[in-house]
């Protein structure tokens, strides 16, 4: 039923319907990615962190091609968690700085559809800087990168690396020493992804054995599974004060 | 419209509120004046339902908070010194993310709306960063009165407006409450108050310790009745 006050029309009753639990997320993640395209901060910070660094280890690991493979792993998914914690700290600011947070916060909808929404983008930035830094690092390091089953680690480890981190790092923003607190939280929090994402990611690498990668790619799905359902408990209570 | 009683506040150690009783009927303007720290930031929190209450009731619209949150949100608007805005979208870009939230119906439409209500029509393309700040506090109201919330919630809406900019909110302010919106807004600026508020609470030392409408407070003036109330 519309109103008319004051010569502006008012929808009353519009308002009532509680928005879908997808409609929020998508309307979350298609917000952050236009804010993205525009500004284009946080892919760039993450980008031009991840090249130094592939860089540097490759001035600093002067390697023959076997030695090159065995740490290519270690390479990677350090390179990955540091820029990841950039763009985890970049993503939260943006909606705190503003006041953003308060206005997700009161929208009337589930809130951890606001959680899923901010893993989406954090994770689709994270696939998008991962998605550029392979082939270079591919090049760099004359090493085939392009194997299904790493694409496919990457993939697991980088989800529950931001399934974790999107948790905390809304929950470090919210603090004074918020540029630091992330790291220390996270670390040791996302340890049991990133491990078995390297050991696995060093297996395709190295080609071993399908069955002996088996046990860690495992480890990282129930790790991914785990860290989703324990931010998507708690995370109504770490935005509230 | 919103009953409070016996609201506390703690964190951690401090009592921030101390059994607040509050009471706003529908249609009225209420402004909610006392120093700083005397918990007018965290009373408007624990109604917008982003901060819980330690103890005590709060109804909002006939529905209890927190249990009853989601339900509360729809039917409130709350502006604050902060825009609650993306800087790196356009005007438009925002409300059309608000009213995504808010599951809207004819969403151009009443974006459309809004920004002639708000006066930024003609800025709707623009990025918000390149508002000046009482451009952005106005599309912060549009943001508010998006899902045309029985409820406003203001927090400060002035600070940092020069004077042109406070003029154009208080209109703005006006307009928000002929439509016949129930609002509570917390100010430092008593002038202001006075001109827009059809009452007068004083919260000090998280307490409200006095209250008086428009009618009473024609035998004093605003400055005199909160000096009052706060040397009391």
């Amino acid at each position: 039923m519309n109103n008319t006050v004051y010569g502006i029309k008012t929808t009353k009753k519009d308002f009532a319907a509680k928005p879908s639990f997808l409609r929020a997320v998508f309307a979350i993640v298609w917000k952050d990615i236009q804010a993205e395209y525009r500004s284009f901060e946080l892919i760039s910070a993450m980008l031009v962190f991840s090249l130094l660094v592939i860089i540097i280890f490759n001035f600093a690991l002067n390697l023959d091609i076997k030695m090159r493979e065995t740490v290519t792993a270690g390479v990677l998914w350090t390179t990955f968690a540091f820029a990841g914690t950039l763009g985890l700290n970049r993503s939260m600011s943006v909606e705190k700085d503003r006041g953003c947070l308060d206005g997700l916060l009161l929208a009337p909808v589930d809130r951890s559809a606001i959680y899923f929404g901010k893993a989406i983008s954090n994770l689709t930035f994270m696939l998008v800087v991962e998605a550029i830094v392979l082939p270079v690092y591919s090049i760099l390091y004359n090493t085939n990168l392009f194997q299904p089953g790493l694409l496919l680690v990457i993939l697991l480890g980088s989800i529950g690396y931001v399934g974790v981190g999107t948790l905390l790092a809304t929950m470090s923003v919210q603090t004074r020493t918020r540029d630091i607190l992330l790291s220390i939280l996270l670390f040791p929090v996302v340890l049991p992804v990133l491990l078995p994402a390297i050991i696995a990611s060093n297996g395709f690498l190295t080609r071993v054995e399908l069955a002996e990668i088996m046990f860690p790619i495992g480890l990282l799905i129930a790790y991914d599974i785990i860290f989703i359902s324990v931010a998507f408990m708690v995370f109504d209570n770490v935005v509230e004060e | 419209m919103i009953t409070v009683k016996k609201l506390v506040k703690r964190f951690g150690l401090k009592t921030v509120l101390r059994g607040v009783d509050f009471e706003v009927q529908p249609g009225e303007f209420v402004a909610l004046l006392g120093p700083n720290g005397a918990g007018k930031t965290t009373f408007l929190r624990i109604l917008a339902s982003l901060s819980r209450p330690s103890l005590g009731e709060v109804k909002i619209a006939g529905y209890h908070l927190p249990q009853q949150a989601a339900q509360v949100r729809a039917r409130l608007g709350v502006v604050s010194h902060l825009p609650l805005l993306y800087g790196d979208l356009t005007a438009e870009e925002n409300l059309r993310f608000y009213a995504r939230m808010y599951n809207l119906a004819n969403i151009e439409e009443r974006i459309t709306e809004v920004l002639e209500m708000v006066g930024l029509d003609t800025r709707k393309r623009d990025l918000v960063r390149t508002f000046s700040r009482g451009m952005q506090q106005r599309l912060a109201i549009g943001r508010a009165v998006l899902h045309d919330p029985d409820v406003m919630l203001f927090d400060e809406p002035y600070t940092g407006l020069d004077q042109d900019a406070s003029s154009m909110l208080d209109d703005v302010l006006r307009t928000v409450a002929a439509q016949g919106r129930t609002v509570v807004m917390t100010s430092h600026d008593l002038a202001r108050a006075e001109d827009l508020a059809t009452r007068f609470d004083i919260l000090s030392r998280g307490l409200i310790s006095a209250s008086a409408s428009r009618r009473e407070l024609k035998k004093t003036n605003l400055l005199a009745f909160y000096k009052q109330a706060l040397a009391g």
